[in-house]
């Protein structure tokens, strides 16, 4: 080989090494660390967090709920509501697109909202009142009820799972209990499927072609102007690598900061630790209504007493700054929560108080199973505290542990514990999907066709129609009141508490929404 | 393979879990988990899923995820190149420092060389993949910001992309290996050094590097191979907690994600896949032997 080829044969290997030129350089890349790996496509067939906030990335909604709890219009750009309340028409904005090119008609948004009506809980409450939607042209559709419902725009602007997205008609078509897995949508990123690696990467390119509102943004609503040409959602299944690859600039954005990891993260300055939830999630103990010993309210009434929320929101967020006691069955900081009727679950713990409870339902000592997910801590941790709780107060509890895929297939078995059921899981939700009656779904007492644990409680079920029927803010507050006084009797759950997994971001992101959904329109990188 | 292929499905029929329940997410009812369960076919008999699954498979088709709705030969496809990349190089770097180390440390056995192979080896055996992995990655790629913390990098993206990717996660897995390969190296050195034919090439003279390398080692190969063939396979099978410590998309996560959501055809897939390779990475490390012994003949 001579002194020439030598050279050039290593320039060759330079450049092989070098890799190939993309130009990449001039994109502004986001690299997010998401609370999960996204498996599922379809936010109308899970109602898996991760799967909504992948629908906001790639969907429009037609209205969207502010920061003051306001229905604001989205896609909508102008509606109408006949005076007696029956007739809604809604005409779409100019220059909304799909991201294959194709405008958002009228139909698009028909099938899209009857898709997710026989998913979503108030989407079924929506249908039930509904007589009719009609395309009246393509920008311009209306929906027709046979009874007035004044949650009509509340549910169109549902801001958490399931989200009442708008999808092409050709999607929308398909049967609800089908998992779609096109993610064709007219929001502000499009999804590089081809770039997708489940378990590890998901990839969103800004959507050029989408004409954001004018107004600020405000929670999902406003205008989505995103501000980065790609945005990459790295799972990193292991939290230590996720703070080291936040510490080293590998990623911007760690969408929720475990608490332990917190003082690590906040000793770098580069590093903002932040609460930009402003309604957090709430945990909660679910008992099953089926079984003894706590088919029998008096049981549960005995738990409350016996339930310190502050323990539980350490045992869950580590620090008290992360979370504290909400007595209520409705999200605290939201308009419908209070303290009514709490007492039992308020102040100093009364043992005496629950064991009585317990002596008076006539407790046989029945074995009570706890199932618990180990890799869940949010319900490992609330697991372990309720065991304690149910001992102290002479309960015969044991728990058995599993994994996640474990409990909640678990759950649904309405067994008695002996022969594969069980009597308490632990979970949580996110504070939008507990703010009132209609999207509260654990208080409800339809029996089969109620949340595991399956609760019969009519007067639950007449207090919350009572509920939809408020005509006024304090009409609603008080009917609201009075489903809490009832929740408190009957004990469907036990509130455990509010707590808040922070975001950490670094010092070049700017614009992120405080919102109860991390929202990535708007986020700049400097 | 066949057998494999049923007892996987079996298992899977038999262990508790509903990926419909896992689908549906936190907020669903029982109905809505019965009817999602219909239209998977999850409360077909098991004769007729299996049946349809064999049917499938003899056409070359491992089936859908039931959660991405992305094909499985798609899934491991993009999940082979990370695992293999790693494997290749946990095995490079194991084999040029563990077969020398053992070498070394049996020609001078009793001596404070082989001690302290013999005490890296047992260290090596003893630091859980995961510590070393952090100590690793707070040196090299916190402080110093030499390497990356985490990910993968396809080769198509430039050669020194994808080894700055696997150099970290190489070190920390291939510890063990260098751990496991040295003490079977010396092990399989001391035995053949007391044989006579090494004596006889002492006596004639030869240079003591030609006497461990030209004969000894060759001859002490069949154990050295059998125990790399045996590192390859478990390799391959998924080194779980160094992909899962350095986000590296491997076929071993993607097991395990699959097993925790009871995915079935990935399952089924990769156990399929798994039990292929084991095989013909046997068959490999047995026709080695030929080479290094042409003594023996199949």
């Amino acid at each position: 080989m001579t002194r020439t080829s030598r050279w050039f044969a290593a320039a060759a290997l330079l450049a092989v090494a070098a890799g190939p030129w993309t130009g990449a350089f001039a994109q502004k890349v986001l690299k997010f660390i998401p609370q999960a790996d996204l498996r599922i496509l379809d936010p109308i067939a899970t109602t898996a967090y991760i799967t909504r906030n992948h629908g906001y990335m790639v969907y429009d909604t037609l209205f969207a709920i502010n920061d003051k709890f306001e229905v604001k219009p989205q896609m909508v750009d102008k509606h109408e509501v006949s005076k007696d309340g029956l007739t809604y028409t809604f005409t779409l904005r100019d220059g909304l697109k799909f991201h294959d090119g194709a405008p958002v008609k009228s139909a698009d948004c028909i099938a899209s909202i009857e898709r997710w009506s026989k998913r979503d809980a108030l989407g079924q409450k929506l249908a039930e009142a509904t007589e009719s939607w009609t395309a009246v042209n393509d920008k311009t559709f209306t929906l027709k009820l046979k009874t007035p419902f004044a949650l009509t725009l509340d549910a169109l602007a549902k801001p958490s799972s399931n989200v009442p997205f708008i999808m092409p008609e050709r999607i929308a078509k398909t049967d609800a209990f089908k998992n779609i897995d096109d993610p064709t949508g007219s929001g502000p990123f499009k999804m590089v499927k081809a770039e997708w690696v489940p378990g590890n990467k998901v990839v969103y390119v800004k959507n050029t072609d989408y004409v954001p509102r004018k107004e600020a943004p405000s929670w999902a609503s406003g205008g989505k102007v995103a501000k980065v040409d790609r945005v990459e959602w790295i799972y990193i299944p292991d939290s230590a690598t996720a703070a080291a690859a936040l510490n080293a600039g590998e990623a911007d954005i760690w969408e929720q900061v475990p608490p332990d990891l917190i003082p690590l993260l906040s000793k770098n300055k580069q590093i903002t630790v932040k609460n930009n939830d402003p309604l957090g999630s709430m945990g909660m103990i679910r008992f099953n209504f089926l079984h003894p010993p706590f088919n029998n309210a008096k049981m549960r009434q005995a738990v409350l007493y016996a339930v310190d929320q502050k323990d539980y929101v350490i045992g869950i967020a580590g620090d008290p700054k992360n979370g504290k006691p909400c007595y209520s069955y409705f999200t605290c900081g939201t308009p419908l929560s209070s303290e009514i009727s709490a007492e039992p679950l308020k102040g100093k713990r009364d043992y005496e108080k629950a064991k009585q409870l317990v002596k008076e339902a006539g407790y046989k000592g029945e074995k009570i199973v706890i199932i618990d997910a180990t890799d869940q801590p949010i319900v490992h941790s609330q697991s372990l505290l309720t065991l304690e709780n149910l001992k102290k107060i002479g309960l015969n509890a044991e728990i058995q542990a599993g994994d996640w895929g474990t409990l909640i297939t678990r759950r649904a078995v309405k067994e008695s514990p002996e022969k594969g059921g069980w009597n308490i899981f632990h979970t949580w939700l996110v504070g939008p999907d507990m703010v009132n009656p209609a999207v509260n779904f654990p208080i409800r007492g339809t029996g089969e066709k109620a949340w595991f644990g399956w609760p019969t409680d009519p007067k639950m079920e007449e207090l919350r129609e009572a509920w939809f029927k408020a005509k006024t803010p304090a009409e609603s507050k008080a009917a609201a009141d009075a489903v809490q006084k009832q929740a408190f009797e009957f004990v469907p759950i036990i509130p455990t508490g509010q707590f808040i997994l922070p975001t950490a971001f670094r010092s070049n992101i700017t614009g992120l929404i405080i919102a109860p959904i991390n929202l990535l329109w708007n986020v700049e990188k400097k | 393979m066949a057998v494999v292929a049923f007892v996987v499905f079996l298992l899977l029929y038999l262990t508790p879990g509903d990926p419909a329940a896992i689908l549906a997410g936190d907020a669903a009812t029982s109905e809505d988990i019965a009817k999602i369960r219909a239209k998977l076919g999850l409360d077909d008999p098991f004769l007729q899923r299996f049946g349809g699954w064999v049917w499938r498979l003899l056409h070359g088709d491992l089936g859908v995820s039931i959660f991405t709705n992305l094909p499985v030969t798609h899934l491991i496809g993009q999940r082979i190149e990370p695992t293999l990349s790693l494997t290749f190089c946990t095995l490079v770097i194991s084999v040029l420092v563990a077969v020398p180390l053992g070498v070394v440390a049996a020609a001078r056995a009793g001596s404070w060389l082989d001690r302290a192979v013999m005490a890296f080896s047992v260290a090596g055996f003893s630091v859980p993949v995961f510590v070393l992995a952090y100590i690793l990655i707070m040196v090299f790629s916190i402080e110093l910001e030499w390497l990356p913390v985490q990910g993968y990098r396809p080769i198509r993206e430039g050669l020194w992309e994808w080894a700055r990717h696997l150099i970290l996660p190489s070190l920390a897995l291939g510890t063990v290996y260098i751990a496991l390969i040295a003490r079977m190296t010396r092990a399989a050195m001391l035995d053949v050094l007391s044989q006579d034919y090494v004596r006889t090439a002492q006596a004639k003279g030869l240079a003591p590097p030609a006497v461990l390398i030209r004969h000894a080692l060759k001859n002490a190969a069949v154990p050295i191979a059998t125990v790399i063939g045996i590192g390859i396979a478990l390799l391959i099978g998924g080194a779980i907690v160094t992909e899962t410590v350095f986000a590296l998309p491997g076929v071993g996560r993607l097991t395990v994600d699959a097993i925790l959501r009871r995915d079935y055809p990935i399952i089924q897939g990769v156990v399929l896949m798994f039990s292929g390779a084991y095989v013909l990475i046997n068959l490999a490390v047995d026709l080695s032997y030929m080479f290094f012994d042409p003594r023996i003949r199949y």
